[in-house]
């Protein structure tokens, strides 16, 4: 009843695999420049951006697909995922700044003697790798108690959640927050000492996502076929009777979106050193509606449709924005409203016969 | 997550030494001024099939929502045995304490086959932790295709449950309840949809629990009452209007009053 993985699954998992850890390094790194089978920096870093967002994808499908809890705040874990590993970069540019001071520079345009309490130990990988995942983990964990504890459940919670990120999106664009306001973290030179913007290191870059995005989706198969799993969407289609099955749902819910928040925080983690830059803007609540638009068009409660439906949308987003800018947005909104009449069960849907989970 | 803060239930064990198993005190509950129910006291003895009848807004539903936890009273209280304080434990505490519940409308996991529903509300440590590297052994697989047979759905198991007919629904709601191994089953209008043939089935399950069980039965089927009836109980505007041996019951002017001559 769950996504069966048959061998079919197995074979399409394996081909994936592949591509991403052979075909795209090698494309990248083993064929000269103007070979037809060359891939240029710009389609690495780009397939690396997917990569992030399937990542993102698949933690929004295990807490809304399977437990049927709708985030419009996950672009947040997301953020703070990426602040943290971006803080690690910020502090790696050492000298080599503007003003040639061990403070970043918008530290010193602000006139800043010292870090502020969050960045301490930012300078260590490990640490920034700890935070990046702890400080996601922990707000969803204190959020989703209070939240799941009192009930609060369907659209309120959605709600709530797009309130969430919103605050949050205000108070890193204030400067004295130390998060450097609005422009965020960039110009970063450096990762583990090594320079960051070579053909190299985006491909080490890219395998690292690929491998996370690979790790995720055994581990978001393996919830979802054990026990825990069908709870779990036991808990999406008649909670009550889980309830008086004798579960206490609240803490399934809290275990799952506390994992999630925590899978967000690790793929921002991996995202910044790629694209270069973290601002508040990744918090803007349209950010965390589009996560949650990849996710509908793939299909709800199958993880692969995670995966294909970041990939298509964010590869139809590249194409539009370039090609017809002005008319991205409409034709999000207007796929948003095809597939939920037409397709309610997205891409997977079409793709098999099999009832989702 | 400390294994305190994910479902931990303190095991109490049932004691029915005064071989009462629910009792329920001067129970009220009102909603916006309408009293659902209005100093209500009933006992159910260990093992014994009670029917509650009454019009509807009688209070039956509500009652069956304070025993299991869904709705806390105003005022009263609600024992289970002669130690276990009901109006302080939540739903899923209540359930494995051992108080299994059937709703009016059949409520079974839709999107789950036969098997898996029965699975899931099988008695086992329901922790988060213990349910994620939780795997059925031959033994429990035997029990759940026991029970698949004795509820008369044999050769449905890895049947989608949402596609099975209304009787069969409330056959596997049924089932789900006796997989969770309870003490006391509070079973709401269980034969609603049924054919004249799973009527009779269910008449006969019931009275085999008897005995082993205790059943509080709610139903407005006065045919499958007078089957299965030993002693019942009027609801009226929220409390008992009379309560005794079904014959007692049926001749009593008040309840032809109120309920069975309309």
């Amino acid at each position: 009843m769950m996504t069966r993985y048959r061998g079919r699954g197995w074979i399409a998992f394996v081909a994936f695999a592949l591509a991403l850890l052979v075909a795209v390094p090698a494309a990248a790194l083993l064929f000269p420049a103007g070979s037809p089978l060359h891939l240029s920096e710009y389609w690495v870093s780009l397939a690396g951006k997917i990569v992030c967002y399937a990542i993102v994808a698949l933690a929004m499908d295990l807490v809304w697909g399977y437990a049927g809890i709708l985030s419009l705040g996950h672009g947040l874990f997301f953020a703070l995922g990426g602040y943290a590993m971006g803080m690690y970069l910020m502090r790696q540019i050492g000298t080599d700044g503007v003003y040639h001071s061990p403070l970043p520079d918008f530290m010193v345009f602000l006139d800043w003697k010292s870090f502020p309490w969050q960045w301490w130990g930012s300078e260590h990988f490990l640490w920034a790798l700890v935070l990046a995942v702890a400080a996601p983990g922990l707000l969803a964990y204190v959020f989703g108690w209070f939240a799941f504890r009192s009930r609060i459940k369907g659209v309120y919670f959605s709600i709530i959640t797009q309130a969430l990120t919103y605050a949050a999106m205000l108070l890193f664009f204030r400067n004295e927050t130390g998060f450097g306001g609005n422009n965020g973290f960039t110009d970063f030179k450096r990762i583990l000492g090594i320079p960051i913007a070579t053909p190299g290191m985006r491909v080490a870059l890219f395998m690292l996502s690929a491998a996370t995005l690979l790790g995720t989706l055994l581990l978001g198969r393996w919830l979802v076929t054990s026990k825990f799993g069908r709870v779990l969407s036991a808990i999406r289609d008649a909670e009550q009777r889980v309830m008086f099955c004798g579960y206490n749902t609240a803490h399934y819910k809290l275990f799952v979106w506390t994992l999630s928040a925590v899978l967000c925080g690790l793929a921002g983690a991996l995202y910044v050193p790629q694209v270069g830059i973290i601002n508040p803007s990744e918090m803007s609540p349209a950010n965390s509606i589009e996560i949650a638009i990849w996710v509908a068009v793939g299909g709800r409660g199958t993880l692969a449709g995670a995966v294909v439906g970041a990939a298509a949308v964010n590869g139809a987003k590249s194409f539009f924005t370039q090609a017809f800018p002005e008319v991205w947005l409409y034709f999000l909104g207007l796929l948003f409203i095809l597939v939920t009449l037409f397709m309610p069960r997205g891409v997977m849907g079409l793709l098999t016969r099999e009832k989702p989970a | 997550m400390s294994d305190a803060s994910l479902g931990h239930i303190a095991a109490q064990q049932l004691d029915a030494t005064h071989g009462v198993v629910l009792y329920l005190q001067d129970i009220s509950v009102s909603f916006d001024g309408f009293k659902a129910l209005n100093a209500l006291s009933l006992a159910i003895d260990d093992g014994e099939l009670r029917c509650v009848i009454g019009p509807n807004g009688a209070g039956k539903t509500t009652m069956m929502d304070v025993i299991t936890g869904k709705t806390q009273p105003d005022a009263g209280s609600v024992y289970f045995g002669q130690t276990i304080d009901l109006t302080r434990l939540s739903e899923a505490e209540i359930a494995q304490a051992g108080i299994g519940r059937k709703f009016q409308k059949p409520t079974i996991f839709e999107q789950h086959t036969v098997f898996e529903n029965l699975e899931l509300a099988m008695k086992a440590d329901k922790r988060v932790r213990r349910t994620l590297f939780a795997r059925l052994s031959s033994e429990e697989r035997d029990r759940i295709a026991a029970m698949i047979g004795r509820i008369g759905l044999a050769g449905t198991a890895d049947r989608v449950a949402g596609l099975l007919s209304h009787g069969q629904k409330q056959w596997l709601e049924i089932g789900m309840l006796l997989m969770q191994e309870p003490r006391l089953l509070l079973l709401d209008e269980p034969v609603a949809g049924m054919s004249d043939d799973e009527t009779e089935r269910t008449a006969e399950l019931f009275l085999s629990l008897a005995g082993s069980h205790s059943l509080v039965v709610v139903e407005h089927d006065m045919a499958f009452i007078a089957r299965i009836a030993r002693k019942v109980t009027v609801l009226h505007e929220g409390g008992v209007l009379a309560e005794g041996p079904y014959e007692q019951v049926q001749n009593d002017p008040r309840v032809i009053e109120v309920y069975l001559g309309r």
